[in-house]
C-alpha cells in the first residue's frame, strides 16, 4: 500500500506562550465498519483507524479512541496550547497495528 | 410516449438508504441499550449533570455518511481543573460508540470536532469527565431523513 | 382595461374601519394613488428596504396566498399562521379591500379582476427610488433575502442571469440565497462574484476544512450608524434540493455561528445588527428568542406577507412576502447602539397604481427578448383558478398530478410542495409562462418507478415531520407534498411516523396495501442522474390535449389535530 500522506493545516506557524493553536487534519482511510456485508454475503472485516494522538514538543497534547461510527477519511480538529517550540506531531493508528504519522512545526515566541 | 424504467428510476426511492450504506441491518434496541451501557461504564454508574457541555451538530444531516460534530466543554483547562475526556455515543448506529477525546492541560481547550456517521435519525450523547471525577452532559437530536421538497 | 380597472380601485370602497396600518387604511378608502400607497412618514436615522422570494418574476403576477398555513408546537395560531378570513380579522382589514386582495385568499379569483395584477421589477423599481430620494441613498439600506434567481422560464434558461441583471439596477446592499444554490456551485460563486454588492451566507462551510464560502457579514455606515448586516442562506438546501448540485458546501442552521457573528460584528463597533435570512418564520422566530444582539430579522423562505413586524423579545420581525408582490420599508431610530423607535409599512407594488420605472422596464424587456414569443403561446385555457399555496394541496398541483399520472401512466402521482409558482385566473389562457413558473427548476425530470404502500407510508411521514415537527429547527418550510391519486387522513399534532392514516388508492377508494407495489410518477427528485421527460413537457402536453382543464377543489386529504 502506497504510504498515506495526512494534510494538516495549523491556524499558526508562530504562536505567544499560552495562545491557543488550532489543528486540523484528514486522512485517507475507508473506515470499513465491519457490518457491511460485500457481494458474495460476506462481511467485510472491519479495518479502521482507532487512535489518534497528538504531541507537541514530545508531550501529548490530544488524543480520540475512534469506533467505525467515525467517517470514512475522517476529520479532525483540535486545539493545543503553545508552551514551547517543537515538532506537532499526528499519530493515526490501524486496526492492523500500521501507523499513520504527520508532522508540522510550531515556534512558540 | 415511451416509459423508461431505468435503475436510475429504480433507485429513486432509495435516498434514506445511502446513510446506511456504511452499516448492516440495525437493530435500534440493542443500539440503545448499548450507548446506555457505554456511558454507565464511563461514568461507573454516576449520573452525569446537564450543563458545561456544548455538542454542536446540524439539527437535520445533509450526508449521514459524514455528519460533522463538535463537542465542547466549559473548563479553565489548568493543571486544577480540566477535562480529561468527553465520551460520545449515538442510539441509532449498530453500536453505540462513536469517539472517545481525550484532553491534557496542554489541551488549552476542551474543544474537538469530528464527521460521524449516522444510519438513521437518533440522539447524539457527549459526557465530559472532569479531573475531580464529575460528569457533564449534553444530548441532541440528528434527524436523518429521506429527502425533502422544502421550498 | 388597465382605464377601467383603475375605476375600480377607485371604487373599492370598503367599512370605515380604523386601521393599524398606514396602507390599509388608504386601501380601504376610495383612493388608490401612488403617492399613497408609497407614502411614509420617515421616522429616525436608517431605512431598511426589504424584498425577498421573487422566484424569477420581472413582471407583475397574479398570486394566491395560501388558505391553509397551519404552524405547530408554540407557533400554532401565531402570525403567519392565520389565513383567510382570520387573517383579516386579526389585522383588521375590510373583506374585499385591495389589502384583502394582496394578502389572503379570500375571494381572490374575483378580486383579482379588480385590482388587477401586483409586483413587476419596474414597480419596486420606482418604490425603491422614491424611498432612497426621500430619505437620501446615505440612510438607506436595500437588501435581497434570495430565492430571486429561480422560478421562471426565462431564469432557468439563463441560469438566472436575467435576474441578475435587472436586480443589479437596483443596486442592492446584499443578498443570501436558496434556489440560487440549484443552479450549481461553479455559476452561483460566478454569478455571486459579478453582483457588485456582497452574497452573505454565515452557514455555509466547505465539507473538507469547514471553512466560511462566503462572507458572513458586511459593514455599512448609514445614517450615522454603523450596521452589521448578517447573511443567512437557507439551512437545508442539501436536504430539500439536490446536494450533488453544491457536493462541496455544508449549511444549517448554525445557531452556534449565528452567535458568534453577532458578536463578531457588535465587538467590530456595530450600532445594529440586521439578519438577512432565508430560515423561514418559526426558524428565525425561535433564533431570536435564543440569541441574544439582533436587532432585526429580515425573513424569508415560507414566503409570509405580514402587515406588521413581530417582535420577539427586542427582536424586530419582517416578512416581505414573495414573487415581487411587496417591499418592506423599516425605518429606524438607533441611538447609542438600540433601536427607540421603528415604522414599519409592507407596501403592496399594485401594478396598475404604480407607475413602471422606464429604466427598469427597458432592461426586463431586454432580458424577455429571446423568450417572449415563446412566453405568451396560449396551450390551453382553465376553467378553475389554478394555485400552489396550501398546506396539502393545490390546483396547480392537483393539475401537474394529473398530467404527469396520465402521461407516465402511473397509478400514484407525487408533486414536491413548493412554495412558489403564480396563479392563472379562471376562464383564462394557460401560458408557455404560466407552466414554468409552476415548474421551472434545473432538475425537472418526472421519474416513474414503483414503490410499496408502506414506502408511500413512509416517504409521507417523513415529508410531514419536516413540516410539521414542533421545534421549528427541525423543519423545512415548504409545504406537504402533493399526492394524485391518493388519499390520507393527517393529524399534525402526533409525532413522527403516526401522523398519517387512512391511506386510500383513490382509483379504487381501497386502502393501500402496505406490501404491494404502486407505479408511482413524481418530479424535482434529489436524486443525481434522475431520469425522465420535463415536468414542463408533460403538463404542455396535458393541457393542449384537454384543451380547457378545470381542477375541482381537493379533498382526499383530512386534516384533523390542527
Amino acid at each position: 500500500m502506497a504510504e498515506i500522506k495526512p494534510r494538516i493545516k495549523l491556524d499558526r506557524k508562530e504562536a505567544k506562550k499560552g495562545d491557543l493553536v488550532e489543528v486540523k487534519a484528514l486522512v485517507q482511510h475507508i473506515m470499513e465498519t465491519g457490518q457491511r456485508k460485500d457481494a458474495q454475503g460476506q462481511t467485510i472485516p472491519r479495518k479502521i483507524l482507532n487512535r489518534f494522538t497528538c504531541t507537541v514538543a514530545g508531550k501529548q497534547v490530544f488524543a480520540a479512541d475512534f469506533e467505525p461510527a467515525v467517517s470514512a477519511n475522517p476529520y479532525i480538529q483540535f486545539k493545543f496550547k503553545a508552551t514551547e517550540s517543537g515538532p506537532v506531531v499526528l499519530t493515526w493508528t490501524d486496526d492492523d497495528g500500521s501507523k499513520i504519522v504527520g508532522e508540522e512545526k510550531i515556534t512558540v515566541t | 410516449m415511451t416509459v423508461r424504467l431505468t435503475r436510475r428510476n429504480a433507485l429513486e426511492a432509495s435516498v434514506g438508504a445511502l446513510a446506511m450504506a456504511a452499516f448492516g441491518a440495525i437493530s435500534p434496541v440493542r443500539a440503545a441499550y448499548d450507548s446506555a451501557d457505554l456511558i454507565r461504564k464511563f461514568t461507573g454508574g454516576k449520573a452525569p449533570t446537564e450543563g458545561k457541555v456544548k455538542l454542536d451538530l446540524p439539527e437535520i444531516a445533509e450526508n449521514g455518511n459524514t455528519v460533522p460534530m463538535t463537542v465542547a466543554v466549559e473548563s479553565p483547562m489548568s493543571e486544577q481543573s480540566y477535562v480529561t475526556e468527553v465520551l460520545v455515543v449515538g442510539d441509532g448506529n449498530p453500536n453505540g460508540g462513536m469517539a472517545t477525546f481525550h484532553f491534557t492541560p496542554l489541551s488549552g481547550a476542551a474543544e474537538a470536532n469530528t464527521r460521524i456517521r449516522l444510519a438513521a435519525t437518533q440522539n447524539i450523547t457527549a459526557i465530559a469527565k472532569m479531573n475531580d471525577g464529575s460528569f457533564y452532559t449534553a444530548s441532541k437530536q440528528v434527524k436523518v431523513t429521506i429527502g425533502g421538497c422544502g421550498g | 382595461m388597465t382605464l377601467s380597472r383603475r375605476e375600480l380601485l377607485q371604487i373599492a370602497a370598503a367599512t370605515a374601519a380604523i386601521l393599524p396600518n398606514g396602507w390599509t387604511r388608504v386601501l380601504a378608502q376610495q383612493r388608490l394613488t401612488q403617492a399613497e400607497l408609497l407614502a411614509f412618514e420617515p421616522l429616525g436615522n436608517v431605512t431598511l428596504l426589504h424584498v425577498a422570494d421573487m422566484h424569477g418574476q420581472l413582471m407583475p403576477v397574479h398570486f394566491r396566498e395560501p388558505s391553509s398555513n397551519l404552524g405547530v408546537g408554540e407557533a400554532r395560531g401565531l402570525p403567519p399562521h392565520i389565513t383567510g378570513k382570520d387573517f383579516l380579522t386579526r389585522f383588521g382589514i375590510p373583506e374585499k379591500s385591495a389589502a384583502a386582495y394582496a394578502l389572503t385568499s379570500e375571494d381572490f379569483a374575483a378580486l383579482a379582476q379588480s385590482y388587477g395584477r401586483i409586483g413587476g421589477l419596474d414597480r419596486l423599481a420606482t418604490a425603491v427610488k422614491a424611498a432612497r430620494a426621500q430619505r437620501g441613498e446615505e440612510k438607506v439600506l436595500f437588501l435581497d433575502g434570495g430565492d430571486t434567481w429561480q422560478g421562471s422560464l426565462a431564469a432557468n434558461r439563463t441560469r438566472g442571469q436575467d435576474m441578475v441583471d435587472c436586480f443589479k439596477l437596483l443596486k442592492p446592499d446584499a443578498m443570501t440565497g436558496h434556489w440560487e444554490f440549484t443552479y450549481g456551485a461553479e455559476r452561483v460563486k460566478e454569478l455571486a462574484d459579478s453582483l457588485g454588492f456582497p452574497f452573505l451566507a454565515l452557514n455555509i462551510r466547505d465539507t473538507e476544512w469547514q471553512e466560511p464560502v462566503f462572507p458572513a457579514y458586511k459593514m455599512f455606515e448609514k445614517g450615522g450608524v454603523s450596521i452589521a448586516v448578517l447573511g443567512q442562506a437557507f439551512p437545508y438546501t442539501p436536504v430539500a434540493n439536490p446536494r450533488w448540485m453544491i457536493p462541496t458546501w455544508s449549511f444549517g442552521i448554525r445557531e452556534e455561528d449565528v452567535r458568534g457573528t453577532v458578536e463578531t460584528a457588535r465587538r467590530e463597533g456595530a450600532q445594529l445588527v440586521v439578519l438577512l435570512s432565508h430560515n423561514g418564520f418559526d426558524v428565525d422566530r425561535k433564533l431570536a428568542s435564543r440569541v441574544a444582539g439582533i436587532d432585526v430579522i429580515l425573513t424569508s423562505h415560507t414566503h409570509d406577507a405580514l402587515p406588521e413586524v413581530v417582535r420577539v423579545g427586542k427582536t424586530l420581525l419582517v416578512a416581505s412576502g414573495s414573487h415581487g408582490k411587496f417591499v418592506s420599508r423599516l425605518d429606524l431610530d438607533v441611538q447609542d447602539g438600540a433601536v427607540k423607535d421603528f415604522r414599519y409599512r409592507l407596501i403592496p407594488l399594485f401594478a396598475d397604481v404604480i407607475a413602471p420605472d422606464p429604466e427598469m422596464a427597458a432592461a426586463i424587456a431586454r432580458a424577455r427578448a429571446p423568450f417572449v414569443a415563446e412566453l405568451a403561446r396560449e396551450v390551453g385555457r382553465t376553467a378553475s383558478l389554478l394555485y400552489r399555496r396550501g398546506n396539502f394541496a393545490g390546483t396547480f398541483d392537483d393539475l401537474i398530478c394529473r398530467a404527469i399520472a396520465e402521461e407516465r401512466d402511473a397509478e400514484i402521482a407525487l408533486s414536491p410542495g413548493f412554495r412558489w409558482g403564480t396563479s392563472v385566473l379562471p376562464g383564462s389562457a394557460i401560458t408557455i409562462e404560466d407552466i414554468h413558473n409552476a415548474t421551472a427548476i434545473t432538475y425537472p425530470q418526472v421519474y416513474r418507478q414503483t414503490m410499496t404502500g408502506a414506502r408511500l407510508k413512509e416517504v409521507l411521514e417523513d415529508v410531514a415531520d419536516n413540516l410539521f415537527n414542533p421545534d421549528p429547527y427541525y423543519q423545512q418550510g415548504g409545504d406537504m407534498v402533493r399526492c394524485g391519486g391518493l388519499g390520507y387522513t393527517i393529524d399534525v399534532g402526533k409525532s413522527m411516523g403516526s401522523r398519517i392514516s387512512g391511506l386510500t388508492h383513490l382509483k379504487s377508494g381501497r386502502p393501500l396495501e402496505a406490501a404491494r407495489e404502486y407505479s408511482v410518477a413524481g418530479w424535482a427528485s434529489v436524486n443525481e442522474g434522475t431520469e425522465g421527460p420535463p415536468v414542463w413537457e408533460l403538463v404542455q402536453k396535458y393541457v393542449a390535449r384537454n384543451k380547457t382543464v378545470k381542477v375541482e377543489a381537493n379533498t382526499s386529504v383530512k386534516v384533523i389535530g390542527a
